[in-house]
């Protein structure tokens, strides 16, 4: 047949790239489809997120006779918070290689490391929400304080959830070994938590260290 | 299936975000990876955490210096923790992550700017706001 | 014990709610009735409820779809009557019940019929014109399909237990506040959207990674049928504007039920705040919803025209475009909110520019029609009837996109009808020339086509007396939402669209007999060949249906329009593929089993009974890590058993096309 005929679209020679999932190869390997899906998967958690920020940008100076950032925030708390998070985040890569080079004693010492890292963020934030509520200065206060719990609470819960699927995780791995499918969500687990992390640095920048200088 | 691709063709897939693209080198290059991140990104904290409380820095700049700072703080998870490269197999992921980015941006800049404009046009005259409490 | 649930809930003393429920209610016992006597139950659980399959699953959304289209339009037929009688006199519907109908309408329409039929399209047809067996992850399929399944119950249960809210599709607060809706109403709304909303996102997710991962061998971006572009467009549009609805009504819910001060009156919270969040999300949706009908109108008028679609490179540019353009535009939906006459500017010209790529694929549709050898198939009338029909919304909608226009306009019958005008040719127009373009892919036998052209005539005729008159009745000042009206202008175009609503019943009810007649004589309208319209798209190469695992082989695409390139070269000629064994994924119960103990939350959120709410989460835990702990996520079909089934679809090919070329 004609070149007309065979190339009707004039495509030429683009997208010439024999690479499975992204030319001409056909489908990514599963390894890739599960963690590209999950990526966007984070991607709109991210805009869910940020959904939460422009509420708390908005928000911020509503303190309808209440007390403002600079008046509650510990900013010495915070950082051992980000602290514990960051050092978490590198437990889990650790947990990552291990998992990768089937080591399941270092795969264990790693996800347990990084579950009482996480822990202890999650505990030193309950206990954070816990004395602003004592106090009388919970969310019902104003909308800024509304804004402040739900933003950094929603931050919380899915550590939390992340905390609850890690123990899952380490379930897993004890009674089912390092099969190509739990470590795909191995893979899956560890984009979360870095994902939480970077998600963390944008919440204490913009809350507690430009709340507290306000 | 390791984290470490060990196709016959290294290059010709794409590589999972999340994976690093190893060839082989071996464990300790892993850890280095993550290791210079840790260190990188502490480093970055700590600055952020100083240049917020100290009053080193001259006070309207501080935002843009924590915003910059939090900026390269991410940076530095995406590239060390999450090993997103800007190479061909990576081409996917970064796509997304910058489609991510722009609607985070538009959703953000547009509701500060749309929220600041109605919030000026719209404010109650001091009277109206005494008879509301 | 029951929280705030009682007695008083079902509506004892309203007649038209006990009645259309007792009438539901007794169809769907008769339903059950009917399958558990004829033993229908462990087929229906094995083949459709628990199935993977997304086809199964895209033919279950369109079900789920149609369905709530007939209670979406009852609701119509309602407003449109209760309308036309209520000219100096109150009607038959009281104001607490008229604005729930009109609230139920919008919702329904929008979240249970116009998402689950593009969605149901798009979850069938995507695959099999990728050229791939299924989706990236067939299980969350499932687990979406049954989320949105749970939000459309919801929904309806607010009919006979308790009420629905009363806010529009959309609840402005402070009216949807606690302290002024402090019924169930927006509580079933809010619950019923997040719930889904999480089903919609996983069919994102699921279908961007599709697209983007899983292609047959070959088959490079600008290889891909169009409806997969836009299918693309569509999905990466769920995905970055779902969680704003889901964080928007996340806001209100805390709002309502833990008293936070997001959108109140007092405590500093920001009402004009919800407009802002809700819209950005509510810009993109209509988009998600339409830029799929797009992409069926660009597969039928190619087919039907017997031509290559027109300027493929520009129709992805414009795709694309318009996937990025619609979300900067949302504030026009609130010009009138005081922004201030700069920020109303720019997003006056950025809608204006986003009507650009559309008349773009416009040009592209009648360029493909010229020079084609068009036949008048229903799937292309529907093409045409939207294309004439749709150039017209669009351009009121650029005419709103003026803001000192829309001063006049805003919140006028004018408004309503312009989004009524683009989504019913759009959206519902597109749903149907889909579901008759490939109705006989999935059952294997067409829709009779004479039934079909009835309704399509009938709902042009139907929808233009409807609407036309509405644009008037706008222009003179009418505003939406009237419960009861007496300014006499207005009267002539309320009586008219009055008629129009009959004309569009008599449309609707053309398509169910459609269908009845189409499943009796399925025999005559068989389709034996796989390829009823001489399609150019790989879901034509298959059997119709098609068998569970798509394709024997993956085909190996060598040009554009793969399937058509390989009519031309005869290839189907060529001997037996070489048959492998293939890998399925195994059916799961996931899917139904969260859906149930989602409704058992919600129901239990809405009514206050934390105890029921505490066994669902557990219940749904439990029940999630149940179905992830199982070991075989696949099974193998042998490759004598895939020879088998590929042979039988040769042989009936061959023998249909060797009876000679179709009348």
């Amino acid at each position: 047949m004609t070149i007309a005929a065979a190339d009707p679209n004039r495509v030429g020679d683009l997208g010439r790239s024999d690479a499975r999932g992204r030319g001409e190869g056909g489908p990514a390997p599963k390894r890739v489809v599960v963690a590209f899906g999950f990526w966007i998967f984070l991607l709109s958690d991210i805009v869910m997120f940020s959904a939460f920020f422009a509420a708390y940008a908005v928000l911020a100076g509503q303190t309808a006779g209440g007390p403002s950032g600079s008046q509650i925030f510990d900013v010495r708390g915070v950082a051992v918070e980000t602290g514990c998070l960051l050092a978490s985040s590198f437990a889990c890569g650790l947990a990552s290689i291990s998992a990768g080079a089937r080591s399941r004693l270092w795969f264990y010492v790693a996800m347990a490391v990084t579950f009482i890292l996480g822990a202890a963020f999650v505990g030193l934030e309950v206990s954070e929400f816990a004395g602003l509520v004592e106090r009388g200065d919970g969310p019902q206060r104003s909308a800024f304080l509304t804004a402040f719990f739900t933003v950094v609470g929603c931050h919380g819960l899915h550590v939390s959830a992340g905390l609850l699927w890690l123990l899952t995780m380490m379930a897993q791995v004890f009674a089912k070994g390092f099969r190509p499918d739990i470590l795909r969500r191995m893979l899956c687990f560890s984009l979360f938590w870095h994902a939480l992390d970077i998600i963390w640095v944008a919440l204490f920048t913009v809350v507690y260290l430009l709340g507290a200088g306000a | 299936m390791s984290e470490f691709v060990d196709d016959l063709h290294p290059h010709a897939d794409d590589t999972a975000p999340g994976d690093q693209r190893l060839d082989g080198s071996g464990i300790a290059h892993g850890v280095f990876s993550y290791l210079i991140g840790l260190a990188m990104a502490a480093g970055l904290t700590v600055a952020s955490f100083y240049v917020g409380g100290s009053g080193i820095v001259w006070m309207p700049v501080v935002p843009v210096a924590l915003i910059v700072l939090a900026i390269a703080q991410m940076g530095v998870h995406i590239v060390f923790f999450l090993h997103i490269t800007t190479g061909p197999e990576s081409t996917n992921n970064v796509l997304a992550l910058a489609f991510g980015v722009l609607i985070v941006f538009l959703l953000m800049a547009g509701s500060l700017w749309i929220m600041a404009n109605l919030n000026h046009n719209m404010m109650l005259m001091p009277r109206m706001m005494e008879m509301q409490r | 014990m029951l929280g705030k649930l009682t007695w008083s809930a079902i509506p004892f003393d309203q007649p038209i709610p006990l009645i259309a429920g007792a009438v539901v209610a007794l169809v769907l016992l008769g339903v059950l009735v009917l399958v558990v006597v004829k033993g229908w139950l462990p087929y229906l659980w094995n083949d459709w409820i628990t199935s993977v399959d997304h086809k199964r699953i895209g033919v279950m959304y369109i079900l789920l779809a149609i369905v709530m289209l007939f209670r979406g339009f009852i609701d119509a037929v309602m407003i449109r009557s209760q309308q036309a009688l209520a000219f100096h006199a109150p009607g038959y519907l009281p104001p607490e019940h008229y604005d729930q109908i009109f609230s139920a309408h919008g919702t329904i329409m929008i979240f249970f019929a116009g998402m689950p039929l593009m969605i149901g399209l798009m979850n069938f047809a995507v695959p099999l014109q990728l050229g791939v067996r299924d989706v990236a992850f067939p299980t969350f399929n499932s687990v979406g399909f049954w989320l949105t399944a749970t939000g459309a119950l919801l929904v309806n249960i607010s009919l006979v237990v308790g009420e629905f809210a009363r806010t529009g599709w959309l609840p402005y607060p402070p009216l949807s506040e606690l302290r002024y809706s402090p019924g169930v109403g927006v509580d079933y709304y809010l619950w019923a959207l997040e719930i889904s909303g999480v089903g919609t996102l996983m069919t994102g997710i699921n279908l961007v990674a599709t697209i983007l991962k899983m292609r047959a061998p070959g088959m490079s971006y600008l290889r891909m049928p169009m409806f997969c572009w836009t299918a693309l467009a569509s999905n990466l549009l769920i995905v970055a504007a779902f969680p704003i609805l889901t964080a928007t009504l996340a806001m209100l819910l805390l709002d309502r039920y833990l008293g936070f001060h997001f959108f109140t009156n007092t405590g500093g919270g920001n009402m004009m705040m919800f407009m802002n969040l809700i819209w950005a999300w509510g810009h993109p949706e209509v988009y998600i919803l339409v830029l799929p009908a797009f992409g069926v109108f660009s597969e039928v008028v190619s087919t039907f025209s017997s031509k290559p679609l027109f300027g493929y490179r520009s129709m992805v540019a414009a795709t694309m475009a318009i996937c990025i353009i619609s979300f900067m535009v949302w504030l026009h939906h609130f010009f009138t909110m005081g922004a201030g006459s700069d920020v109303n500017a720019i997003f006056g010209i950025a809608t204006m520019i986003i009507a650009v790529p559309t008349g773009v694929k416009i040009f592209n549709w009648l360029f493909t029609m010229y020079g084609g050898r068009i036949r008048f198939a229903t799937p292309m009338l529907w093409a045409i009837g939207f294309m004439v029909t749709f150039v017209v919304g669009g351009m009121t909608g650029v005419l709103l996109a003026i803001p000192p226009a829309d001063f006049v306009l805003h919140n006028s019958l004018f408004l309503v009808a312009h989004f009524h005008n683009v989504i019913i040719s759009g959206v519902l127009f597109g749903g149907f020339a889909g579901l008759s373009y490939w109705f006989p892919k999935a059952f294997g036998f067409r829709l009779h086509e004479g039934w079909g052209k009835a309704a399509f005539w009938l709902s042009l005729l139907g929808f233009l007396v409807v609407f036309v008159p509405l644009y008037g009745a706008g222009l003179a000042g009418m505003t939406r939402r009237l419960q009861h009206y007496d300014v006499a202008e207005w009267r002539p175009w309320v009586l008219w669209a009055g008629v129009g609503i009959v004309i569009m019943t008599a449309a609707a009810a053309c398509q169910v007999i459609q269908l009845v007649v189409s499943i009796r004589r399925r025999d005559e309208l068989r389709d034996l060949s796989g390829d009823p319209w001489d399609g150019r798209s790989l879901e034509w190469a298959t059997s119709s249906p098609p068998p569970a695992f798509n394709f024997p082989v993956l085909p190996d695409v060598e040009d554009a329009e793969a399937y058509w390139g390989i009519k031309l070269r005869a290839q189907e000629e060529a001997a037996e593929p070489d048959y492998q064994p293939i890998e399925m994924p195994r059916n799961s119960p996931t899917g139904v089993f969260c859906a149930f103990f989602a409704t058992m939350m919600g129901f239990a959120l809405i009514w206050h009974i934390w105890w029921l709410f505490g066994l669902g989460f557990v219940g749904g835990y439990a029940a999630f890590v149940l179905c992830a702990w199982r070991d075989a996520d696949e099974y193998e079909i042998p490759a004598e058993e895939v020879a088998r089934i590929d042979r039988v679809h040769r042989r009936t090919r061959r023998d249909a096309l060797a009876v000679g070329p179709r009348p």
